[in-house]
């Protein structure tokens, strides 16, 4: 009896030092994240105007041509790298079972890791007599980041649906094809999504690439044939400048990066959480509803 | 006796496993056929067979022949998606799709196949759910989720689901085998309304159910079928030693 009482006491022991050790680790890791949002939020706060943020970078010192070089170049980047990265995830999850999905894969893990320093020359070297210094050689740099990005976590969100629902849905004699469409995509759905908003939340805070291929201006670019200012580049000439006025505006620049990845997250989270199961169907089952209600 | 489905040396393989080996059989129409045997004798195997869902593996592999009606359903001209409208599954785990509600996973076979007719829709539903013998629990929420339903339930709404595109045969493989004993009575009842309209065949592991619901019954091991006859017969005077040992639990 008294033994059984003395382990299970170690046993509570044991079981609180290990939660407790846990918990610290997790501290541990948000004090940078907490520090960070902090530093930023303090030092940028003070650049932050209407001014800053809706005048180009020459004459008066905003940021505007930097924020909106940002959206172009990541919307650009998006438009051919998540659908492209996107249909890669589902043949390899779904089709590649074969040399060739393989070879697929095994490229996309590679592409995945590779400097993106590296991306932007090749893009450049590429395509610079083509596009010149402009948003879109710099798009094309930051969609070849994003696709491997997006193929890898599509694939997995879809091996992540149950095999049986892919099965049920084969069973009831509907097409490959449109089982892929309907079924697994809608259930791997919220992965699929947490992989595109990655691959964005990346090429938003991409530099280097974007150095060598959308450059860098004072002024509003006019068309995507323009280089254009972005916020990490922006943050990055601000920061070697020593001037009182640049570092803080390259805080204010910070700080404005950050929020718009977090808003963009916060956004595309709430819209792809409300429908938890399908309400694609609600129309059916309304008129349902309705007529059943007629006849009782 | 009409034969609904008739196998002619049948083989299944997995990569280098052989998991069914030479089974000639045939499956009356409209009645029950219960397969038993020890778990890993290619029961399951052989029935996915009968909709072309066991090619769904990778790496897996039939020879042989499985005549549906007197038509092979491995010929090359033979689309594995119409056999599968013909011939319907229900799984061993309840796998009702999470994404949809309790209406659209019952329309959801016809729904992916392109029907939009709302009233046609809305009398399969009604219609199937009834002859799953869950209608009158489930009429009220329709636009719940499929999985907010206990797990007997669930098995019944895929029974249902498969019953919506109207098939001929219906397979089930272990249905029952994770549901508790009122669940399962329910099933059984429903399998004994349907056998009226649809060749049934069942995977089992329980013996007493295939007693209870089969009017004919196979008993496979290792890969090979080693008996089939009248589900009477099979359980009181069975013509092989080893049927006999196996039914009275002497191995397996």
């Amino acid at each position: 009896m008294s033994l059984e009482i003395r382990t299970f006491r170690r046993r509570k022991l044991v079981n609180l030092l290990a939660s407790a050790a846990a918990l610290s680790c997790v501290v541990v890791a948000l004090i940078p994240l907490a520090s960070i949002l902090v530093e930023v939020a303090v030092k940028g706060y003070g650049a932050l105007s209407w001014g800053f943020i809706s005048n180009p970078i020459i004459p008066g010192g905003g940021i505007g041509n930097a924020i909106l070089g940002t959206l172009q170049l990541v919307f650009y980047a998006s438009l051919v790298g998540l659908p492209v990265g996107i249909l890669t995830g589902i043949y390899v999850s779904e089709f590649g079972d074969n040399v060739f999905g393989r070879t697929i894969r095994f490229f996309n893990d590679v592409l995945a890791n590779f400097p993106s320093i590296v991306i932007g020359l090749l893009a450049y070297s590429l395509f610079i007599t083509y596009f010149g210094f402009s948003i879109l050689l710099g798009a094309i740099a930051l969609a070849i980041i994003m696709i491997p990005v997006v193929a890898n976590t599509t694939e997995e969100a879809l091996r992540m649906v149950p095999n049986s629902l892919r099965e049920a849905s084969l069973a009831l004699g509907v097409p490959r094809w449109k089982t892929v469409l309907k079924i697994m995509i809608s259930n791997g759905k919220a992965g699929m999504v947490t992989g595109a908003l990655l691959a964005i939340a990346r090429i938003t805070g991409e530099t280097a690439p974007i150095l060598v291929t959308a450059r860098y201006s004072y002024y509003w670019a006019l068309s995507p044939s323009d280089p254009t200012a972005s916020l990490p580049v922006a943050i990055w000439f601000n920061a070697l400048d020593q001037s009182v006025t640049a570092q803080q505006e390259a805080w204010g620049a910070a700080l404005i990066l950050i929020i718009l990845v977090l808003s963009l997250n916060i956004v595309v989270r709430l819209l792809t959480r409300r429908n938890r199961f399908s309400n694609s169907y609600q129309m059916v089952k309304k008129s349902w509803l309705r007529k059943s209600k007629q006849s009782a | 006796m009409a034969q609904k489905i008739e196998t002619e040396r049948l083989n299944a393989y997995f990569g280098a496993v052989h998991a069914v080996k030479d089974v000639d059989l045939g499956i009356p129409e409209n009645k029950i056929t219960a397969i038993i045997g020890p778990s890993g004798c290619g029961k399951s195997t052989l029935i996915r067979c009968f909709n072309r869902m066991h090619e769904v593996v990778h790496g897996a592999r039939v020879t042989g022949k499985v005549m549906l009606d007197g038509k092979n359903i491995y010929d090359a001209d033979m689309d594995p998606v119409l056999v599968r409208t013909k011939v319907g599954m229900v799984f061993q785990k309840p796998n009702p799709f999470p994404t949809m509600s309790i209406y659209d996973n019952v329309a959801a076979g016809l729904r992916l196949n392109g029907v939009k007719d709302w009233n046609r829709l809305d009398k399969t539903v009604e219609k199937s759910l009834k002859l799953a013998a869950l209608w009158d629990e489930v009429k009220h929420q329709l636009d719940a989720s499929g999985v907010s339903i206990s797990g007997g339930q669930q098995q019944r709404l895929c029974i249902a689901r498969a019953l919506a595109v109207e098939p001929e045969a219906l397979l089930l493989d272990e249905p029952c085998s994770a549901l508790d004993p009122i669940a399962t009575a329910k099933i059984e009842d429903l399998l004994f309304d349907l056998k009226n309209s649809y060749t049934i065949v069942i995977v089992t592991h329980n013996m007493q159910q295939a007693a209870r619901i089969a009017d004919y019954t196979a008993f496979m091991y290792m890969g090979e079928l080693i008996e089939f006859g009248v589900t009477k017969t099979i359980f009181e005077a069975p013509d092989k030693e080893l049927t006999e040992k196996y039914i009275t639990g002497r191995f397996g």
